[in-house]
C-alpha cells in the first residue's frame, strides 16, 4: 500500500490507485465533500485498513473502488483501467469478476438459500447450473457451512450469515477484497473468526484486501497499513510493522 | 443471466408475493376472460350468420344468364364484354364448361313457370319451380313437414306454406297467430294434385308451314302440346326456399330433373325460335353453386369471360363481413378495456415490488448484476404475471361464453327456436388471447423495469 508517491513495496505490482479522487454530492443547499481529493496506491496482495471517524468519508472511497459510485472528479485506477470511463455495463462486470464485496449487514437475500445466495453471481456470469453448483458448495464447506446449504439467512447466526456472505463474494475469485466493517455487527469471538478467514484468503489465495473499519485494534491486528480519513481527507498512513514482519516471519508475505 | 436463470429467478419472486401476485394475475386473467368471451360471442354470431347465409345458398350461388336476355343487361356488363348478338348461348355445353371450371360445384338450370294446379277439382294458378336434389339440405327445409322427393324424378311436390294455404282455403287473417305448418301438412301430405303445363316438342323442319323463301333460314321451331301430370305432395315447408327470386318466387316446388324431363314450356323458347343456333334447348338462367362464398368472385369472373352475364350478392357478404369485423373490434375494444385496467394492476404490482425489493436490487448490483439482468427479471417477472393470467383468463372467458351461450339456448327453447351456437373459441383465439396477455403484460413492466434498473445501488443498499 501506498499513499501518495511513496510505498511500501516498491516492486509489488499496483492493485489500485487513485488520484486525487473526489466524491461531492448536494444535500439541499449543502456541498458535501464525502470524498476530497485522495490520492492512494494499493499493491497486489495487500491488506489495507480504511480507518476513521463515521463520515469521514472511508465508506464513500470503499463504493469509488467497488465501482457502485463514481467519482466526481480523479481517477479510480484498477487493474490499469480507470473506472470512472467504464460504461454501467463494463462496471457491472467490474463488480462481478474482479471485486468481491462484504458489508457490515451481511446482505444475503433473505428469500433465497445459503446456497443460491452463494451461487447468485455465477448466474450473473452464466455458469451453467451443475457446475454453480459444485462450486458454490466448495464455497461454502470451505467457511465451514457446508451442512446448512439449504438454510435461510434468517435461520443463522451472524457469523454464519457473515461466513456465507465472504463464500458469496469469493465465489468468483476476485482480484479485490472489499470489506466494509465485516465485524460490525458480530460479537467479538464471531468477528474474530471472520477476520481470521479474510486474513487466509489474503495470505492463501493472494487476494487484496480493502477493510474499512472504525475499530483500531482489528486493524492493527490485521492490515498491513492503515490508512486514517479525516472530513474525507487523507489524515494519516502507518505501516503495520508487526503485521508485515509476522506474515515475513511466517513465509506469508509478499 | 441465461433465460432459463431469468424464468426461475422471476417465479421464485413471484411466490414470493404470492398473493398480490396472485391477484394481480386474476386481474389479467378477468381481463384476458372479457375479451375471449366478448369475441368468442362475436365469432360465433357471425359463424351462425356464415351457416345460416351459407345453407340459404344465397351467397355461394352465381345466377349466369345469356348476354342475348337483354333483360338481364347492366350498364358495367354492356361496356365489357362481346355484344350481345355475338355472344354464346347458354346451352347444355355452355353448362358443362361452367361444371367444369374450378371451385364449381354444380350448375343447372332455373326452370320455373306459372302453371295451373288442380287439388279437389279446383284450380290454382301459381309458380312453379324445380328444385335441384341439392337443396335438400337448404335450411328452409329444417321445418318442413313431410320429407323431401325420393328421387331426382319423382313425381312428387313439395308446397311452400302459403299455397298450402290456399290449397285448404286457410287464408291467415291479419293480427291472428299464423298457421301452424303441421297443421296444415297433416291433410295434405300424400294425396295428387294435378298440374296441367305446356310442353315443348320439337318440331321436324319438313313438318313447318313456312313461306318458301323462309324456310331455309336457321332457326328451331316447337309445338306447344297441353299436358296434365299427377303429383304426390311430400312435404310442406315452412320457410321460402325460393326467396333469391324476388319477383318470380315459385310456391310450389318438383325435382329439377322431373321438370327438365316434363320439356315445360320456358319463357325464353319463343325467343330462341328465331337464334341461329336453333334447333338445341337453351336456358334462361344457370345457377352455379360454388364451394364457398369467397370463391364467387372468381368463378364469377372466369364465367364472364365466357361471354355471359353474372350475377350474385357477393357485395352483400361484403358489407355483412364489414359489418361482424366492425363488431369484432368493438367487442375486443370492450374486452380490452378490463385488460388494460389489468395492466396498471401490474405496473403497481411492479413498483411496488421495486419499492420492497430495492435493498435486493442493490445487493445484486454490488455483486455484479448488470442494467440487463434487473431489467430482464422484472420483465420476466411481468411476463409470467402475462403467462399465467393469459392461460387462466381463456380458460375464464371460455367458461363465461360456454355459460352464456347455455343461457340463450334455455331461453331459445322457451320461446320455441331450435337451440343455436353463438359462440365459438377458435384455436387463433386462443393463441392471440395469451400473446396479448403476454403482450400486454411486457408493455406494462417496461416501466418498472427500467426504473429498477436504473436504481443507484448505493442508495439501494442504504434503503433498510
Amino acid at each position: 500500500m501506498s499513499t501518495g508517491q511513496s510505498g511500501i513495496d516498491p516492486n509489488g505490482s499496483i492493485a489500485l490507485q487513485t488520484e486525487n479522487v473526489c466524491r461531492h454530492y448536494m444535500m439541499g443547499e449543502a456541498l458535501i465533500r464525502a470524498v476530497d481529493g485522495i490520492s492512494l496506491r494499493v499493491c497486489a496482495g495487500e491488506f489495507v485498513a480504511l480507518l476513521g471517524t463515521s463520515g469521514s468519508g472511508k465508506s464513500s472511497l470503499l463504493n469509488l473502488i467497488a465501482g457502485l459510485d463514481r467519482p466526481t472528479s480523479g481517477t479510480v485506477m484498477v487493474g490499469g483501467r480507470d473506472l470512472a470511463k467504464l460504461s454501467r455495463e463494463e462496471l457491472a462486470k467490474y463488480r462481478l469478476r474482479t471485486v468481491g464485496m462484504v458489508f457490515q449487514s451481511f446482505n444475503l437475500i433473505p428469500s433465497m438459500t445459503l446456497l443460491e445466495n452463494v451461487e447468485l453471481p455465477l448466474r450473473f456470469a452464466e455458469v451453467d447450473r451443475e457446475k454453480r453448483h459444485g462450486v458454490a458448495r466448495q464455497a461454502l464447506d470451505r467457511v465451514g457451512l457446508s451442512t446448512r446449504l439449504r438454510h435461510r439467512p434468517t435461520e443463522l447466526s451472524g457469523g454464519e450469515q457473515q461466513r456465507a456472505a465472504l463464500a458469496r463474494a469469493l465465489i468468483n475469485q476476485p482480484q479485490l477484497l472489499l470489506a466494509d466493517e465485516p465485524t460490525g455487527n458480530l460479537d467479538s469471538h464471531t468477528g474474530t473468526e471472520i477476520m481470521n478467514f479474510i486474513r487466509e484468503f489474503n495470505e492463501s489465495l493472494g487476494m487484496t484486501v480493502v477493510m474499512v473499519t472504525h475499530e483500531r485494534v482489528l486493524a492493527e491486528q490485521y492490515a498491513k497499513r492503515m490508512i486514517f480519513l479525516a472530513d474525507g481527507k487523507l489524515a494519516e498512513e502507518q505501516e503495520n510493522r508487526a503485521v508485515v514482519n509476522a506474515q515475513l516471519t511466517s513465509g506469508g508475505g509478499r | 443471466m441465461k433465460l432459463y436463470d431469468v424464468a426461475e429467478l422471476a417465479v421464485r419472486n413471484l411466490r414470493e408475493s404470492i398473493l398480490r401476485n396472485s391477484l394481480t394475475t386474476v386481474g389479467i386473467s378477468v381481463g384476458v376472460a372479457s375479451l375471449v368471451a366478448m369475441l368468442s360471442l362475436g365469432i360465433g354470431l357471425q359463424q351462425l350468420a356464415a351457416r345460416r347465409l351459407q345453407k340459404s345458398g344465397l351467397f355461394d350461388t352465381v345466377i349466369v344468364s345469356s348476354r342475348r336476355d337483354l333483360r338481364n343487361f347492366s350498364r358495367d356488363q354492356e361496356e365489357n364484354g362481346p355484344a350481345p348478338a355475338e355472344s354464346p348461348s347458354l346451352d347444355e355445353a355452355a353448362r358443362l364448361k361452367i361444371v367444369q371450371l374450378p371451385s364449381v360445384l354444380e350448375a343447372y338450370p332455373d326452370i320455373r313457370f306459372v302453371t295451373e294446379l288442380r287439388f279437389d277439382d279446383k284450380p290454382h294458378l301459381t309458380m312453379v319451380a324445380g328444385l335441384p336434389f341439392s337443396a335438400r339440405n337448404n335450411d328452409a327445409f329444417d321445418g318442413m313437414q313431410g320429407s323431401f322427393f325420393s328421387s331426382e324424378t319423382a313425381l312428387e311436390v313439395i308446397l311452400q306454406k302459403s299455397f298450402a294455404e290456399e290449397l285448404l282455403g286457410k287464408r291467415p287473417k291479419p293480427g291472428v297467430d299464423e298457421v301452424n305448418v303441421a297443421d296444415l301438412a297433416k291433410p295434405l301430405i300424400g294425396k295428387e294434385l294435378i298440374m296441367r303445363f305446356a310442353e315443348r316438342t320439337v318440331t321436324p323442319p319438313d313438318a313447318r308451314d313456312a313461306p318458301p323463301d323462309q324456310s331455309k333460314l336457321p332457326s328451331a321451331a316447337y309445338s306447344v302440346v297441353s299436358r296434365e301430370q299427377t303429383l304426390k305432395i311430400v312435404g310442406v315447408c315452412d320457410l321460402d326456399p325460393d326467396s333469391l327470386h324476388g319477383q318470380g318466387r315459385a310456391r310450389v316446388f318438383v325435382p329439377l330433373q322431373l321438370a327438365q324431363n316434363l320439356h315445360v314450356m320456358q319463357p325464353s323458347d319463343l325467343r330462341d325460335t328465331t337464334n341461329v343456333a336453333g334447333g338445341k334447348p337453351t336456358y334462361t338462367t344457370l345457377q352455379v353453386r360454388v364451394k364457398s362464398p369467397k370463391d364467387v368472385q372468381t368463378v364469377e369472373d372466369a364465367i364472364k369471360k365466357m361471354g355471359f352475364n353474372t350475377f350474385s350478392i357477393v357485395d352483400a357478404t361484403k358489407s355483412l363481413r364489414q359489418f361482424f369485423a366492425v363488431l369484432d373490434l368493438f367487442l375486443g375494444i370492450f374486452g380490452s378495456l378490463a385488460l388494460a385496467v389489468a395492466s396498471i394492476g401490474i405496473i403497481n404490482t411492479l413498483v411496488m415490488a421495486i419499492l420492497e425489493r430495492r435493498r435486493e436490487i442493490g445487493i445484486m448490483k454490488a455483486i455484479g448484476a448488470s442494467d440487463n439482468d434487473v431489467k430482464g427479471l422484472f420483465f420476466a417477472e411481468a411476463g409470467a404475471m402475462g403467462i399465467f393470467g393469459g392461460v387462466l383468463g381463456v380458460a375464464l372467458g371460455w367458461t363465461i361464453g360456454r355459460v352464456i351461450n347455455l343461457g340463450t339456448n334455455i331461453y331459445l327453447r322457451r320461446q320455441h327456436f331450435p337451440p343455436e351456437q353463438i359462440w365459438s373459441v377458435p384455436w387463433w383465439l386462443v393463441t392471440s388471447a395469451v400473446v396479448f396477455s403476454i403482450v400486454v403484460s411486457l408493455l406494462s413492466g417496461l416501466y418498472p423495469a427500467s426504473r429498477a434498473a436504473r436504481l443507484d445501488p448505493v442508495q439501494a443498499l442504504r434503503y433498510e
